[in-house]
């Protein structure tokens, strides 16, 4: 369960990016983040692994409590949530498999386990025949995959994408989507940011529209809402 | 840490210092090239000190005896001198010996005063402790029986102990100046390679990896980063000195002159140099990655 309560987020150089927001989304649920650029989206979701700490306000992520998180104690928040880029930060020097297998070295997994898993979820996401590939040798929305592979490999309770398909042709798009359905499926969270308009039309799933550092509508089964 | 992870951790090293080719190449060699500067200037500098000490050291005092003295006299003399506190040996060079020096460094026209028309005076070389009382033992001679005079080469002596005593000094911070040097520089090559995978590191940090997880590796790849790089000028210096050691000393035999022995010395310089990569490399790289992990 992620809690946002009256949160207030204000940069340095003075822009207020989140002016009083309040969400709850329980566990399970898949959420799509929708907004005009620069009404807050990026933000919003990067308070809820900690890449951003919120001016004021509570914001809690399963029991750990984010405001009095210890930097010392980050990484293991990030454990149990499972983040997709839009630019992939895949490790440029690491093979696919030692991409994903790396998550679960992380937490200290014996290296039997970690060979199960990496090429279980690499299967899932249809590259267990790309192993052996380093990262810029392979297309946009494979290099996506292998992210999400990544993101999933340590069973996270949270899948957190940010414009996961913003990179990509419509058609690889699809299947990025149908791969966090079947995410979901399984009891994952996932909150998902997109400018996608056809996908969040088509695949109904709760709404939630940032504007001005709020959320400005939150719909169940609900449609994008802007021009695309 | 558990075993499997410091293992995983010593692997990943190498494999990144595989993989990340060029940088590793240029980092080792800029160590290299540094420790090599280093490396043969503290050499140069430490053989220069060892012969300025041998200099001052072959100073000595001559006691010339009175032509008085009968051999008892002799006998009694060359006890007290060898009492004496600073002394460190007695020589006796009579004066036939004495003139043999003279014609071996003027000229055979000395001969003739071989025999009876010898000039010179039987000599004690005393050889001093240290050389800075070299003047207090001759001070102390002079008032010996049967002693016509001491000299120690007077006020030439005492400029040279000057002179050796700067030579001395400076050395010394040239020395230091250069390890300052090096560790800067060594440092700063670090620091630029690892800038250049920032990103890498961020990535780890937003996996959920914890600051020592991406510490360890770094660490040991600069600390053998460090190493290979010194042990390319520890073997250059090392051929180098040991094969002009030999040469060298070949010309400096009979004299009172010699060069560092490579033991101890070659081997105190090696683990110098190598203990300079080593810890330079992996404590540079642990405080180059510190402000990349605050993500």
């Amino acid at each position: 369960m992620i809690e946002m309560t009256n949160v207030y987020k204000k940069y340095p150089n003075g822009i207020t990016a989140i002016n009083g927001l309040d969400v709850r989304i329980d566990q399970g649920e898949f959420v799509y983040v929708v907004g005009p650029s620069g009404a807050g989206k990026s933000t919003f979701i990067k308070m809820i692994y900690r890449e951003e700490v919120p001016t004021k306000g509570n914001v809690k992520v399963g029991e750990f409590d984010l405001l009095k998180l210890k930097a010392k104690k980050v990484p293991f928040l990030r454990r149990h949530v499972g983040v997709v880029y839009q630019d992939f930060k895949l490790l440029p020097r690491l093979t696919v498999y030692e991409n994903v297998a790396y998550a679960m070295q992380v937490v200290g997994k014996n290296p039997k386990q970690i060979q199960k898993r990496v090429l279980e979820v690499l299967d899932l996401v249809g590259l267990k025949h790309k192993v052996r590939m380093f990262p810029n040798e392979l297309s946009g929305g494979e290099q996506q995959r292998v992210a999400i592979a990544r993101a999933i490999t340590n069973m996270p309770r949270v899948l957190i994408a940010d414009e996961p398909t913003g990179n990509l042709d419509p058609e690889t798009a699809w299947g990025i989507m149908d791969l966090l359905e079947e995410i979901n499926n399984q009891g994952t969270t996932v909150i998902m940011a997109t400018h996608n308009s056809d996908i969040v039309n088509r695949v109904r799933h709760r709404v939630l529209a940032v504007e001005n550092g709020r959320i400005a509508r939150d719909q169940e089964e609900g449609v994008y809402g802007y021009e695309s | 840490m558990r075993a499997r992870t410091f293992w995983r951790h010593i692997k990943e090293s190498f494999k990144s210092i595989k993989r990340n080719g060029w940088m590793t190449f240029a980092a080792v060699s800029a160590v290299a090239v540094t420790l090599l500067l280093v490396g043969s200037f503290i050499a140069i500098l430490m053989n220069v000190n060892k012969l300025a000490t041998d200099v001052e050291e072959d100073v000595s005092v001559r006691v010339y005896i009175d032509l008085a003295a009968e051999e008892e006299d002799q006998e009694a003399l060359q006890q007290n001198l060898e009492e004496l506190d600073e002394v460190e040996h007695v020589v006796f060079s009579s004066r036939h010996d004495e003139l043999s020096k003279v014609i071996g460094r003027y000229g055979d026209e000395f001969g003739l005063f071989e025999g009876d028309d010898n000039p010179l005076y039987d000599v004690f070389i005393v050889n001093t402790e240290a050389p800075e009382v070299t003047s207090d033992v001759a001070d102390q001679v002079e008032d010996m029986n049967y002693v016509a005079d001491a000299n120690y080469g007077g006020a030439t002596a005492d400029r040279l102990f000057e002179v050796m005593a700067t030579v001395r000094n400076v050395g010394a911070v040239i020395i230091v100046a250069l390890i300052f040097t090096a560790v800067f520089l060594i440092a700063n090559t670090i620091r630029i390679t690892i800038f250049s995978r920032r990103t890498e590191i961020e990535i780890m940090k937003l996996v959920g990896a914890t600051n020592w997880f991406i510490r360890w590796p770094f660490l040991i790849e600069g600390a053998l980063i460090g190493f290979i790089g010194a042990l390319i000028p520890v073997s250059i210096i090392s051929y180098i000195y040991l094969s002009g050691f030999d040469t060298i000393m070949t010309y400096l035999s009979g004299t009172y002159f010699a060069l560092l022995a490579p033991n101890p010395f070659l081997v105190q310089l090696v683990a110098l140099l190598l203990t300079i990569g080593v810890v330079i490399g992996s404590v540079g790289s642990s405080l180059s990655i510190r402000k990349f992990l605050k993500v």
